[in-house]
């Protein structure tokens, strides 16, 4: 039974929830308003909010002086890459540790869990002199590797969370009509947890996209991303805030779209599984 | 599109790249004013020299120190020209990590680079980077403050007056401080201007042995001398200011002196940028008397990595974006006030620059006056005037800066700073060996 919610709780948790939400969102707003600044305004104090020449040149600049669209093409094969990747070794493994889960399933997630335990920068230079090595530095293939790799226990842990919730029997049943174990995964269980595998897919590629760290320390010119597209507008030495906004806007944008759209799926899967 | 297409695709793209490779040039390097406007000429450049091709990877300073640092530490070879720091130069030649830069060409005219700049860059004699634009730091000064309180600037100040001046102008009530200084921890932040500043004051990191210092009266005096002018004539929050926070507190018209790099004339005069634009002045770094200005020098110098596969077509890249030419390429194309300064004689003796440039001659005395061999007034077993060139400095200094940063915002007093620097250098120093 629904419990009774007065108006006035309502009211008061809809502010709360928006003011918070704002409050989340206004750097995202701030960077975006000042990407429409000259580089005077950007620095104003009193800063203007919204009553400010608008003005579209920094877009402009930016254009002028990077190749936005390769960069953006080089995030989209490196994001969507390797969380295709990751999801063609993770279900398998994600299927493995749900339905037959061993003495030490739990451990070997853990152990899983525990790569994404080390910083990064600890093993910048063997990783390195391996890509050195394999001809991988400054190549999407390469990028495409590293956040397959690093992205796979998050990927394994939701989906293993996900599997969980999908009884054994189904599959069993399947298995009794003839299913064979491929057709098993392809045919019952991925469909039954398209939700959970949508979600993944959408955070996924969302760390994959604003990774920072391998994807600067491991490119140079042909493989850089977006992530190296918005550091080539930073400066300790120069006021460039209006074109650093410009480009951070151009950057988050595609993904923030992509997020818009598929926010249902999003949260659906992140909740599946929520209500037993 | 399926796996295998994308690997397929991926595979002959790496491999395309690779056959174009044989004549393109990949450059790292920094996004300052001066790198940005370089990059918009460079068709002057391709333009002459039709068979080689340019590639700019440009990154902010800390993110390309690390990622260049990376590379030529490993041999990565990814880049053919490193844009890098004076600090980095004498490190990386003594490593043979870069090549000696012989054969610029009959009109790249090397004497003509300012002494100063040139020593620095110059290890046995020989030069491993060629400097693309150098800088001092220097006063500037709001002409209407200091007319408004009476007061006159010298052309060579004393810390003396600078404290006093700053005291006077200050009206905290409309917010106009007297003086902004970098605050912000880091050994290129409030690193640099304290260890210059305490040049001038009689301190020095280290002595012949490479014993720490901070426990030495000069230091001290350095320290509770900046903490408290900063106290009463700073702007609210310095410890998080740097460059860039005092840049925009200078241009909205909010200091009356700000000391740092002498580049940062040319933002300030920029009438776009700045409110303040006609009305700045410039002097040289203040004294105290003892034959050290704390003035620092630095460059951003163009080197080729050891090892490199195209060293013919990056030694005539150098020899365009640092030659004489260039200079006045650019002032043909955007005017004498851009001109890349601080590296050649010739350009300061133009009287176009000193006509553009209000800042000349002031930029030119500070370089001048700078010695990175003998920076401190005792002797120092160290080179650099705002760092030390040794590898550990940037651990250390940024160790150091964040106990002094804290000492600003007043979360130690000035003695527990230098005590815990004493203690933290001397345990570095001796862990890496310099103590024995």
């Amino acid at each position: 039974m629904a419990r009774n919610v007065s108006t006035r709780r309502k009211l008061v948790v809809t502010v709360v929830a928006w003011t918070i939400g704002i409050l989340i969102f206004f750097p995202i707003l701030w960077t975006f308003l000042t990407s429409f600044k000259t580089e005077a305004q950007a620095i104003a104090s009193p800063p203007a909010f919204l009553f400010f020449d608008w003005t579209t040149e920094n877009y402009f600049e930016v254009q002028s002086r990077s190749n936005y669209f390769k960069h953006f093409m080089n995030s989209v094969v490196v994001s969507f890459g390797s969380t295709l990747l990751g999801l063609i070794i993770a279900i398998p493994a994600a299927w493995a540790m749900a339905f037959a889960p061993t003495k030490r399933t739990k451990d070997v997630l853990m152990w899983m869990l525990s790569t994404k335990m080390m910083p990064p920068v600890g093993v910048l230079v063997p990783m390195y002199l391996m890509f050195r090595n394999s001809g991988l530095l400054d190549t999407r293939t390469g990028l495409v590797i590293v956040l397959t790799l690093i992205n796979l226990p998050i990927i394994i842990w939701m989906l293993y969370t996900y599997f969980k919730e999908i009884p054994g029997e189904i599959l069993e049943a399947a298995r009794m009509d003839g299913a064979s174990l491929s057709k098993e995964i392809i045919y019952v269980l991925t469909p039954m947890a398209i939700p959970g595998i949508a979600s993944t897919l959408l955070l996924n590629i969302i760390l994959a996209w604003n990774e920072a760290f391998w994807t600067l320390n491991l490119s140079a010119a042909k493989a850089a991303p977006l992530t190296a597209f918005i550091a080539s507008y930073s400066s300790p030495e120069g006021l460039f805030y209006a074109k650093l906004s410009a480009a951070s806007t151009m950057a988050i944008a595609p993904i923030l779209i992509l997020g818009w759209f598929s926010q249902k799926q999003l949260v659906r899967g992140l909740t599946f599984g929520a209500v037993k | 599109m399926n796996l295998r297409t994308f690997l397929l695709g991926t595979c002959s793209a790496v491999a395309l790249a690779g056959l174009a490779q044989a004549e393109t040039l990949t450059i790292a390097t920094v996004n300052n004013g001066d790198m940005i406007r370089m990059q918009k000429l460079t068709d002057d450049f391709t333009s002459k020299n039709p068979d080689i091709q340019l590639e700019w990877v440009t990154l902010e300073e800390n993110v390309l120190r690390q990622r260049v640092t990376t590379d030529i530490a490993t041999k990565g070879g990814q880049y053919d020209i490193m844009t890098i720091g004076t600090y980095e130069v004498p490190i990386w030649a003594k490593q043979g990590w870069l090549l000696p830069l012989d054969n610029l060409g009959a009109d790249y005219d090397v004497d003509d680079l300012l002494p100063a700049i040139r020593s620095g860059l110059t290890i046995d004699g020989k030069l491993y980077a060629a400097p693309f634009y150098g800088e001092s730091s220097m006063v500037m000064y709001r002409k209407d403050l200091f007319e408004k309180a009476g007061l006159t600037m010298p052309d060579a100040p004393t810390w003396d007056f600078i404290a006093e001046a700053a005291r006077k102008i200050t009206d905290k009530d409309n917010e106009i401080y007297g003086i902004c200084l970098r605050g912000k921890a880091g050994w290129g932040e409030n690193m640099a201007f304290l260890t210059a500043t305490a040049n001038a004051f009689g301190a020095r990191w280290f002595d012949e042995k490479w014993q720490p210092q901070f426990d030495q009266p000069e230091w001290k005096n350095t320290l509770d001398f900046y903490v408290k002018l900063m106290n009463d004539a700073g702007p609210p929050g310095a410890s998080s200011n740097g460059f860039n926070e005092n840049l925009s507190l200078f241009q909205t018209g909010k200091c009356g002196m700000w000391i740092d790099a002498t580049v940062a004339a040319s933002f300030v005069t920029n009438p776009k940028e700045s409110t303040v634009a006609d009305k700045v002045g410039f002097a040289l770094a203040p004294d105290t008397g003892l034959g050290k200005r704390g003035n620092w020098l630095w460059a951003w110098n163009l080197a080729i990595p050891a090892g490199s596969q195209k060293t013919e077509a990056a030694e005539k890249f150098i020899a365009w974006a640092t030659g004489k030419d260039y200079l006045k390429l650019v002032a043909e194309k955007e005017g004498w006030a851009n001109v890349p300064p601080g590296t050649r004689t010739s350009l300061y003796e133009n009287p176009e620059y000193q006509k553009a440039a209000p800042f000349a001659k002031m930029t030119l005395d500070s370089i001048n006056a700078a010695d990175p061999k003998n920076p401190a007034v005792k002797p120092v077993p160290y080179v650099g005037v705002q760092f030390v060139a040794i590898p550990e400095f940037q651990g250390l200094g940024t160790a150091v800066g964040q106990v002094f940063s804290a000492a600003l915002a007043g979360q130690m007093s000035v003695d527990q700073a230098l005590a815990s620097a004493q203690q933290l250098s001397t345990r570095e120093m001796t862990k890496a060996g310099y103590i024995k």
